[in-house]
Order: structure tokens, then sequence, then C-alpha cells
């Protein structure tokens, strides 16, 4: 990765970059300031992007700060991640009314997605495009998924100052972008190094003033990259934990964590990788009208596991349990990834602040230490 | 695994959309019991009808206008694919609406999905089938396979557990079955008639009256959650390994491909690993709660 | 009341009358399905902080000939006398609700009203969390979905007019504001207010208000 061709563009060839994106018909996305955070909105310039913020990130606990330079990217990641243009919390999949040979005929298609560009995007939320296409785009694709991902262009830069819930580096996905990208951009003080990822993203740069990154510069970059690992506000280590944490459904730590936990869902919506919804079948008061919405759903949720009969996980911890056994452990299974990134937006975005690497790094080492016990125990007396 | 699911039937739905329903029609409507009916239905578009295929122990989504959708095992036999049967239970929404609509009326219909009973795997072997109450639904295809190709399977025994003699549904064809020679078919009830003279009691005391040679015995189990877990146990105590239990599972399908994440059971979603698992393959969560 | 029978009857309003309280009964009576609307019909509303007070003295207070006054000591939700099919929550209720539940009836399902946390619709709104981004107590994360998380839609907490959600972690969200600068007087009056008299908000604030009255 680290010998890849590099090219330098000077920031000012960003607004460049944008229009020819919006030429190209790209509805262009990129970080903004909105509503005390930076979230992910259209954008038509390089104004719009949250030029001197920062963010400050701990559990439960956001706060934009002002930098004392002028980047553009001096941040990491907002609330929001690329799900919500993917994947829209709230979808209409049809509309049918009485009509036709069956009684029923479907209403007009739903319109295509619009053709995005993503200008901005980290090293997670690539890593998290990448998940959740295992789960929409298989066999049986989602049609709205599928084509709003297969159109979408993915300019992304390089996270040189980790947040402090940041613990992409024990993920694998991190803080470098390596996969997933059309281009991606290193910031530095007056220019970009931009690393090219597919043709697409080659035709940009040609179509913008470059030069090719001289070897000091390079070795700058990777130097960030280096530090940005060394500096993750927080770590998970994340060997064997699938077996302990799936060895180890009734262990005590989960009901202690239930006292904390609200089942309030804000961190399943707010992952880049969960993908559960609800469907839902309305009628208008006619009855002559029916429509089928998809939305966000929540394994927090008692609805969720509802079926004749009862609730599978009626306990909320054992609703906890299930999304943390099933983000670090059964997605391996299932998906042959973890469904966890390292975004920390889960820890940050929890109103209560519930740290999802504390916890299970909690009962890891309980685990371990137990095991440990036992096998110093079983020596002893083999000794004996 | 991916390559189970390539040999699988493709879905039929409507609207290119995975989650769209083909349109279909009641054609026939019988009462099984005081709760339960069997539903005929037909596609409308004479490609759908074509071409529709399914695997026995498979189920559809069955939508109904304006009302929503239930997983419904598909419970006639799979060489005749024109005619789709459903045997409902009248428990939910759908189902309760589904008893209002009559002969001629159209539902929407997604599938099939999910896994089927491992016929062609079983060749050679004994066959014990578990059904209690509707369970034995998803069961019927799997035993009209079974006798149609009688000579490829070694004993077919079928214990078959119901509330009380008004609830067995099937119920001529039960009979049938019982006059066989080939086929032994076991009834228990937990609430007797004054009439009934057979076994009372839980289905797996049945098994004391069967002979299981678990060298060569594959059993498929549908029926209550409680019973699935006995059934489990009884033959696991009577020595057939775990992965000759053939185990279907009811959990709450909304999608039927893996993506709306309901039916998640540990690793597998069983709208689509499932729903007839192997006792080995869920070993580790069967029986637990709260999963 | 005309004479019914009723395929469906709405009620609005708390029994906090001997009057309403026989009322009630007969209503139930007529109709096939009752559904009752509202924070007050649901929950006791305002009206039943008076649960939690000396009735006899608000009359006197209130009133200026309090002995016409004929009242029950509590208000409650109907709920508590007679069985309802449906309960429709908020103060006000979401017209959009009210037509699904009307609209499920008729249609023979299940209305789809959803008993999670307001966070749920905050979320797919594409909010920023006020609680985590600006600090401000918020009662969302306990408090029953329905009105599409209005409030901090427009920046400010949410203060659960539609009452708790399911397996509302009162508990939980009361210890956090506490560590977090919340005292707990106020923490019993964010509990106290439409739908104050539902449990988990009775205990817990009942809990709170013994603390902060020990302290």
């Amino acid at each position: 990765m680290k010998n890849k061709v590099l090219y330098t563009i000077n920031k000012s060839e960003l607004d460049k970059l944008i229009g020819i994106l919006q030429r190209d018909g790209y509805r262009v996305v990129g970080p903004t300031v909105r509503d005390g955070a930076i979230t992910y909105e259209e954008i038509e310039s390089v104004r719009q992007l949250p030029i001197g913020w920062t963010d400050s990130h701990a559990p439960g606990r956001y706060r934009l700060n002002r930098r004392n330079d002028d980047q553009l990217f001096g941040f990491v990641v907002g609330p929001h991640s690329l799900k919500k243009f993917f994947f829209p919390p709230k979808q209409r999949l049809f509309g049918i009314k009485r009509d036709g040979e069956s009684g029923y005929v479907f209403e007009a298609r739903q319109p295509d997605p619009p053709r995005y560009a993503f200008l901005g995007v980290r090293a997670c939320d690539l890593a998290a495009v990448g998940v959740q296409d295992r789960v929409f785009k298989q066999a049986m694709a989602e049609p709205y998924y599928a084509k709003a991902r297969d159109d979408a262009l993915f300019i992304a830069v390089n996270c040189t100052e980790p947040g402090g819930t940041c613990f992409c580096g024990s993920m694998g996905t991190g803080p470098r972008c390596t996969e997933g990208y059309d281009l991606a951009l290193t910031e530095l003080r007056t220019t970009f190094t931009v690393e090219v990822g597919t043709n697409k993203g080659r035709q940009l740069v040609e179509a913008l003033e470059h030069e090719t990154t001289d070897a000091n510069t390079s070795h700058l970059v990777d130097l960030l990259m280096d530090n940005a690992s060394e500096h993750m506000g927080r770590t998970l280590d994340t060997e064997n934990l699938p077996e302990i944490l799936l060895k180890n459904l009734s262990h005590e730590h989960w009901d202690e964590i239930a006292k904390r936990c609200m089942s309030c869902s804000n961190c399943t919506f707010a992952c880049p990788t969960c993908f559960c919804s609800n469907v839902e079948d309305s009628t208008d008061l006619s009855g002559n009208h029916a429509e089928r919405w998809r939305t966000w759903g929540s394994c927090f949720t008692l609805e969720f596991s509802y079926h004749t009969g009862g609730y599978s996980r009626s306990s909320p911890a054992a609703r906890y349990r299930q999304w943390l056994t099933h983000k670090l452990a059964n997605w391996h299974e299932q998906f042959e990834t973890s469904g966890c990134v390292g975004c920390g937006r889960c820890i940050t975005w929890c109103p209560v602040g519930i740290d999802i690497t504390k916890e299970a790094t909690t009962i890891a080492n309980d685990v371990k230490r137990s095991r440990a016990n036992q096998e110093a125990k079983r020596l002893e007396e083999v000794g004996s | 695994m991916i390559s189970a699911l390539d040999q699988r039937p493709s879905i039929v739905c409507g609207e290119a959309n995975p989650m769209a329903p083909a349109w279909t029609r009641i054609v026939a409507c019988q009462q099984e019991s005081s709760n339960t009916a069997s539903y005929t239905l037909q596609f409308l578009d004479p490609e759908q009808k074509k071409n529709y295929r399914f695997q026995p122990g498979q189920f559809n989504m069955v939508y109904l206008f304006g009302v929503g959708e239930a997983a419904i095992s598909i419970s006639s036999d799979p060489d005749k694919c024109d005619s789709l049967v459903h045997t409902i239970r009248h428990v939910g929404s759908v189902t309760f609406a589904m008893n209002r609509l009559g002969i001629g009326q159209c539902v929407g219909l997604r599938g099939p999905f999910g896994s089927s009973w491992p016929l062609d795997e079983c060749r050679g072997r004994d066959i014990l089938l578990v059904a209690g109450g509707i369970g034995i639904a998803p069961l019927r295809p799997a035993i009209y396979q079974l006798l149609k190709n009688r000579d490829d399977y070694g004993r077919l025994i079928l214990l078959y557990g119901i509330r009380s003699p008004q609830d067995m549904i099937f119920k001529e064809e039960v009979e049938e079955w019982m006059d066989r020679r080939d086929f032994q078919v076991l009834i228990t009830v937990d609430y007797p008639s004054e009439a009934w003279t057979g076994p009372v009691g839980v289905v797996t005391k049945l098994l004391r009256r069967v002979r299981v040679d678990s060298s060569r015995t594959s059993v498929f189990v549908c029926g209550p959650r409680v019973m699935n877990r006995a059934a489990a146990h009884s033959f696991l105590s009577h020595y057939v390994p775990e992965d000759e239990i053939f185990i279907s599972l009811e959990r709450n399908m909304r999608c039927g491909v893996g993506q709306c994440g309901h039916c998640q059971y540990g690793p597998k979603f069983v709208c689509k690993d499932g729903p007839v698992f192997s006792y080995e393959s869920v070993r580790d969560l069967f029986g637990k709660d709260e999963v | 009341m005309e004479p019914g029978p009723y395929d469906i009857g709405l009620v609005e309003g708390s029994i906090s009358t001997p009057e309403e309280a026989e009322r009630i009964v007969q209503v139930r009576k007529e109709c096939r399905f009752l559904v009752t609307i509202g924070a007050c019909a649901t929950s006791g509303g305002i009206q039943a902080l008076k649960n939690w007070a000396d009735v006899e003295e608000y009359k006197r207070i209130v009133y200026a000939s309090p002995q016409y006054i004929d009242t029950l000591d509590t208000a409650s939700p109907v709920a508590a006398f007679v069985l309802v099919d449906f309960e429709l929550r908020g103060c006000p209720v979401n017209k959009y609700q009210l037509v699904e539940v009307i609209t499920a009836l008729i249609a023979g399902r299940r209305p789809q009203i959803a008993t999670s946390p307001v966070c749920l619709e905050c979320k797919r709104a594409g909010n920023v969390c006020v609680m985590v981004a600006e600090g401000t107590p918020c009662l969302g994360p306990i408090t029953h979905a329905g009105c599409g998380a209005l409030c901090p839609t427009y920046g400010r907490g949410c203060y659960s007019c539609f009452g708790p959600s399911e397996s509302a972690a009162a508990e939980a969200l009361c210890a956090h504001c506490e560590k977090t600068g919340t005292s707990k007087p106020t923490i019993v009056r964010m509990l106290r207010s439409f739908n104050g008299y539902l449990e988990p908000f009775k205990q817990v604030g009942d809990k709170y208000e013994r603390q902060a009255v020990n302290n």
C-alpha cells in the first residue's frame, strides 16, 4: 500500500472537483456543520465543508470545537454514516390499488436513487459500505441499495487525527483507506495528496491540476498514518473474541450492562453496518389503497422479536447481548467479516455512554482470567 | 452453504422486487379443523404458474391486501406446483383475515423461501417424522415424495401429536396413510374424546411404540417449540446422531431473504438458512431462552 | 350518548369524577372496540398530578364554593376502570396514528403503532441527538414513539407527552441525568408531567422525590 503512486493537488482544486462531479450528474454529498454536529448533507461548494472545525468524542458526549487552523477535514466522523443514502431510514417499497384482474394493481415503480458522489468519507465508512454490501447485494439483491451503490462515487479522506471513541485500528479498517474508494485524499497544510483507486478516479485527477507527489511528502503521509494508528481513542482485542462471547451467553456482565442500557436503539441506528428493518403494510381509510414501507428497525425493540405466542428476546439484557454478539461474533459466520468497523459511533451516540469496547473487554478479560485460573488449578493438581 | 442456495428453486415475486408479491387466486378452500383451513392458490400470471417450483419444507410469504404478510409453509405436493396449498391456523392478523376471503379472491405471494427436508441425502434410510399440530403441514410435501419414491427408503414412520381428536388436520389422508402397510402412523392426543381409543399424551411417548434403529434412521421434526425440544432430546438419547435429526424452526420471518434481520437465531437467518436445520447446526442455541 | 351499539368508541379524558366512573362502564358495553386516546385517557393526564396532593386542599384553594365540587381522590386512566382494546398515546395524539388505528380496525389487523422509544423516530429523521451533542436532558430514550420526535427536531429535549415506551428504562436514564448534573427535584419534575402517573415514571419519580426530601 505504501508504495502506491501519490499525486498532489492544491486545495483550491477541490471546488473544481465538485464542479466536475456536478457536471457529470452527481449529487455531491459531503460533511457540513448542522445542528451542532458534522453531518453528511448535499453540498455545492467547499465553503460548506466544516472549515476550521473539529469534533471531540467521548462515551455519550460529542462537541464541536474550533481548530486553530483552516483544515477542511480536521474532524473524524459525525452522527451519520453513508447508510442513510443506500438504505433510507424510511422507504416506500410499493403502492397497490384495487383494480384489474387480480383486483389489485401496483402503482408506478419507486423512483431510482440519485447518483451520489461522496466527498470526505473515512476509511471506517468505506469499510462499513463493504460490510453492508454483503447483506444487500447478495443473491436476492435489494434493488434500491444495489442501484444506489453501483452508481456511487467515493472520494475518501484519510484520518490523521483519530477521535476519542475511534478504534478502526483494532478492527483493521483504518485509519488509512485501503479499498472501496475512487480517490483517497490526505489533507496537508495547503495541498492534498491523492491516491487513485479506480479508473473513474484517475479521470478525475487528470481533469485537475496535479503533479506526482515527491518522496518527502509521500513519506510525510506515511508518518501521519502511522501516528494516527498509534493514537486511537479506543482499542479492542479481537483475538478469540467471537468464541469467548458465544461461549459466555450467560455471563453475569450482560445483566450488569442491562442496568445501564435503555434499549433505546440509538447504537443500532448510528451504526453504519446495522441493517435490520421493519416492514409495515398500511391502508388508507377508503381501503382501496395499500402501501408497503420499510423503516430502520432495531433488535433493541421488543416488537422486533415478536412472533405468534410471544417475544424471543423479552429482557433488555438479551437484546444488548444479541446486538453485541451479532456485531462482534455471529457476523463472522453470516458474512465472513466482523460487523464492527470501529467507527465509535455507538459509543459516542449512546445517550448514556455505553462503550462496546469496554463491555466486550470486561467479559473477555473475565473469561480469560477464569480460564487461566482453571488451567493453573489443573496444573497444580497434576503436580501434586 | 452458497452452493446449496444456488440449487434452490428461484424466487417468484412481483415488480422485479423481492419484497413485492406476485398475485395468486384462491381456487379451493378446505376447512381442516375449527381453526385451521387449507387454501389452494394459483398464480394469475401463466409464466409464474408454469415456472414456480418448491421443495418440501419451504415456505411462502402470503400477502393480504392492506393487512400484511405472513410466512406460511407449503403443504402440497411439489410435483403439482401449479396449485399450491397453504394450511393456515387462524392466530394472527393475516391468518384471521385469510379466514374472511373466499374462493376467487386474490392474495399476494412471494417465494419459495428457505431450506427443505433432506430427502435426497436420506435415501436408503429409515425416515421417522414427528409432527405436532399444524406442524404436519410442512411435512406433508415430504410425505408425498417419500410415498412416491417409497422403494428408495427404509421404514417410514409418522408420529403425530394433536390436542384433541377433532384438531386432526388432513384427516382423510392420514387415515389413508394409516391403511398402508408400508407406512406406520401413530397418533396421540392431549385431550381424548370419549370415542378416542388411541394413545394419550405427548408425542415423544409414542417413541416407546416404535423401533428406532439409530444407525439408519433420519428424523424430521416439526411442531411447537416444547415438542421440538423434547423430540430432539428423545432421539439423542436413542443415539440418533445429531446430524440425522432435522427440525423445522419457527421464528418471525418477515423478508424471506435474510435482509430484515428479524428471524435471526444466533448466526442463522431462519428464513434462508432454515427453517429446516440439522440439530447439529443449531445445537449451541437449541432450547435456550432469550436468544 | 346516543344508544349504541358502536363498532369503535373513542374516549378522551381521564376518569376523575364518580359520574364518569359510572358512565365509562356503560360506554364499554356499547362499543365493540373501545379505544382511549390522549394522555388523559391513557395515563390520567396532567390532572393526575392531584394524585400526589390533598384533593380537599386543592378544592379549597381553587374554588370559591368547594362544596359543589364532586370529584374522586384520583384522576385515572380509563383502563383502570374498564377493559380497553387499544390505547393511543400522546398529548395531543398524532392524527396519523388515529387514522391508522381506525383504518386497522376496519381492515381487521393490528394497528401498527410502535411502542418503541422516540429515539428511533429521531434517528430516522436524521436529527442530531440533543443529549449527546448538547447535554440537554431528554426523555426520548424512555418515551413512547408517535410524535415523530417533534421536540428534538427543534433542538429541545423530549418531555414525554406520549408517556413511557415499552420496557422504559427510567431508572437508567435518570441515573445518567443525575450523573451529568441534573438535580433530583428537576428529575422529579421531568417525570411528573402528562404521564407521571404511569409506571415506571411514577415509581422512579417517587424514589427521586423521597431522596430529594431526605437530602
